[in-house]
């Protein structure tokens, strides 16, 4: 067994031929490693712990175009106890440390770029404490929100943001993520009350302490939001405590088709402005919706459109659909359509649901890698066309999909990954979107996180100061730079 | 329009639970445990609520056999829209015996006693996958092997709703708190003249066998080799 593990530590390592001393630091490395999983499965049990080829590569990469960076082992704790033992043998060895939720992330996030130990969290899958009258659950990291909401449905309750994959819950607290219904219901930085977090020693720490669940507090440093965002950089999220809302009475979907770009973010200005309390307001440029007419054998007009949804009882949604019906006309809105029943609402929105397939059905055998700038709302009608501009003069092919009430978008580039020539101006085209966005006082990811790819971009959007701040805080919470290193700064 | 639909409500083990069988072997682990509405009834009640909205039904009875538990669930069924509901009163031995024969007496005497002229349940039975009512006829669609059967039947009728019939509507938070007004009649089986002894006895409940690791093999010839050692061939 020894054997089989000092080969398996070699063949992961890249493919660098070690000379003298090299491949003395790596007998070192893999002595230690072996040690460290022996330890391992004292803790965990055999079934705990992972060496296989197969698992330890679907723990090394996400959903995105960065390629698989899989780690040297992976760990399936079942408790906060086990996470912090699993948590202190790897401090003891100096082993990196990568918490993995779903590996539905965006930006390359759980690459083990320095190899080390996957902490697989999907075991830890319980729903805890539900509190209905004070809208409150509490979940471990292996719970996703799709399960959530599930376990929620005779409730009346729900947990809203929606980043669209069926994200674990913690994972997404640790990316920040938001999604459609931003506008209305904010992102994970507003929704999550408390986090329990194993630092990277095997501390064992309440952001908001233990248990506690109040609906506002003023009481010490920001410490939740501290860890919401931090990308498993700064600890491992053990248990997240969230705020849930009712579900809405009734809901509307609406499709409103717009002249230009101007017209329907001016709409989205206005319908914000008249206190319409819109739950979801997306944008789809021309460019997708002729996909989504080709993949979906619809036929809406192919210039820029706004889908929307409205929330509320059935008196508020007359209401609240009539104001925004007018907004749209007075900008030269045409073929206003809505639908209260779920199967005319699913259909409306079909076209959105299925932007991604759409874009990739453009060009079968192409993969898709998804941009994600944000910036204030009047800036976007002038980035939305700089940008197509861009696309057309580099010849991408990028259809666009915004959350435009915040002023979010996402260009779906599509691209043959085996084309050198295209790979390295879809490159190009999104740092020039970013520093594009930057420039307008945006930021270079609205919702995906920084992950890999954006290290630098967060460095030229923060600016030195701040940036030495935020090193700061990881150099005392992570002296020896083991959780997730790599990623974010 | 003078139908009054009677739908059947379940309250089973939440489908998302890791069902584990009881150290003694009598039966499943219910205790703490999450209960919720059987996804099957779920998909009867939405049924029978959408034929209210579309005013071909008056009124939506939810009825349910149990102990004092599955008052939870007629609740959910009002704030999925039934208008009322009824606690056909089971509990201890009776309830661990209530099998499907006693049930069945149970909602034909329940059905006879509210002149309902559709009583609508989840699965095992018509196997509806679309519910239209024209007259005094129900026209039913519904799946079998060899495609789609559609059948035109008399009321009163029973029919049974399979998984493509809709997608149930979540029970919203307003409408959960105006069903706390709506009314659950309290009905004993004496009362309805059905006799809850079982006929059946469980002797012994077990966990099916544990899967078993497979074999990888490396060739054609090793995959023909083993599957005659295992007699298979």
């Amino acid at each position: 067994m020894a054997g089989a593990l000092l080969r398996s530590a070699l063949r992961l390592k890249p493919r660098l031929r070690p000379a003298g001393a090299e491949r003395r630091r790596y007998s070192q490395r893999s002595e230690g490693l072996e040690r460290a999983v022996a330890a391992f499965r004292s803790v965990s049990g055999d079934e705990g712990v992972s060496l296989g080829e197969a698992v330890r590569e679907q723990h090394g990469r996400d959903e995105s175009v960065h390629r698989c960076r899989p780690p040297d082992v992976v760990v399936f704790p079942r408790c906060v106890e086990e996470v912090s033992a699993l948590a202190k043998i790897c401090h003891e060895h100096q082993l990196p440390i990568i918490p993995f939720g779903t590996g539905t992330g965006l930006e390359g996030g759980v690459g083990a770029l320095k190899g080390g130990v996957c902490f697989s969290l999907r075991n830890m899958d319980q729903v805890l404490a539900l509190h209905q009258e004070d809208f409150d659950v509490t979940v471990e990291p292996g719970v996703t929100r799709k399960a959530l909401n599930s376990y929620l449905r005779d409730t009346g309750l729900w947990f809203p943001v929606d980043p669209g994959a069926d994200a674990s819950l913690c994972g997404m607290a640790s990316t920040s993520a938001s999604g459609t219904n931003a506008v209305r219901y904010g992102t994970m930085r507003e929704n999550v009350l408390n986090l329990e977090v194993v630092l990277a020693d095997g501390t064992i720490i309440h952001t908001a302490g233990r248990g506690r669940r109040p609906r506002k507090t003023s009481a010490g440093y920001n410490l939740t939001n501290l860890f919401v965002g931090s990308e498993g950089t700064l600890g491992i999220l053990t248990k997240a405590t969230l705020r849930l809302y009712g579900i809405p009475e009734s809901m509307v979907s609406a499709v409103c088709s717009f002249p230009s770009v101007q017209a329907a973010v001016d709409s989205t200005v206005q319908v914000l402005q008249a206190g319409v309390p819109i739950a979801r307001i997306e944008f789809l440029d021309d460019v997708m919706i002729g996909a989504c007419n080709s993949f979906n054998s619809l036929s809406y007009p192919v210039t820029p459109t706004l889908f929307l949804e409205f929330h509320g009882s059935s008196k508020s949604l007359e209401e609240q659909v009539s104001i925004t019906e007018e907004i749209t006309r007075d900008n030269g809105g045409s073929d206003f359509a809505w639908a209260e029943d779920e199967e005319t609402r699913a259909k409306l929105w079909k076209a959105r649901h299925d932007a991604w397939y759409a874009s990739l059905a453009l060009r079968p055998g192409c993969k898709a890698y998804s941009t994600d700038v944000c910036v204030p709302l009047s800036r976007l009608p002038q980035i939305i066309v700089e940008t197509k501009e861009d696309l057309i003069r580099n010849n991408l092919t990028g259809p666009i999909a915004g959350h435009v009430g915040d002023g979010n978008f996402h260009c779906i580039m599509v691209l043959d990954p085996n084309d050198p020539d295209e790979v390295q101006r879809v490159h190009e085209f999104t740092e020039r979107l970013a520093r594009r966005a930057l420039a307008m006082d945006g930021t270079c990811t609205g919702e995906h996180g920084v992950g890999l790819g954006k290290r630098a971009l967060l460095r030229e959007e923060l600016g030195p100061m701040a940036m030495e701040v935020m090193q700061g805080l990881k150099a005392t919470l992570d002296p020896k730079n083991l959780m997730n290193p790599g990623k974010v700064l | 329009m003078a139908a009054r639909v009677l739908v059947g409500v379940k309250r089973v083990i939440d489908y998302a639970v890791k069902i584990r069988v009881k150290p003694d072997n009598t039966g499943v682990v219910t205790d703490g445990v999450k209960h919720s509405m059987n996804p099957f009834c779920e998909i009867a009640v939405e049924e029978a609520v959408r034929l209210k909205e579309k005013k071909l039904v008056k009124e939506v009875v939810a009825v349910s056999c149990g102990p004092q538990q599955v008052q939870e669930t007629i609740r959910t069924a009002l704030a999925m829209g039934a208008d009322r509901g009824i606690h056909v009163e089971v509990s201890g031995k009776d309830y661990d015996t209530l099998g499907p024969l006693q049930v069945s007496k149970i909602l034909a005497a329940l059905a006879k006693k509210e002149e309902a002229s559709l009583v609508i349940l989840g699965k095992q039975g018509t196997f509806a996958s679309e519910v239209t009512i024209d007259g005094d006829k129900i026209k039913v669609i519904r799946e079998i092997d060899g495609g789609l059967e559609t059948i035109k039947i008399n009321m009163p009728a029973v029919v049974t709703a399979d998984l493509r019939l809709n997608t149930p509507r979540y029970a919203t938070l307003p409408n959960i708190m105006k069903a706390k007004k709506k009314k659950i009649a309290s009905v004993k089986p004496g009362e309805l003249g059905v006799d809850l002894t079982s006929r059946l006895e469980v002797l012994r409940v077990e966990e099916p066998a544990q899967r078993q690791a497979g074999v990888k093999v490396e060739t054609v010839e090793d995959l023909v080799g083993k599957l005659k050692e295992a007699g298979r061939i």
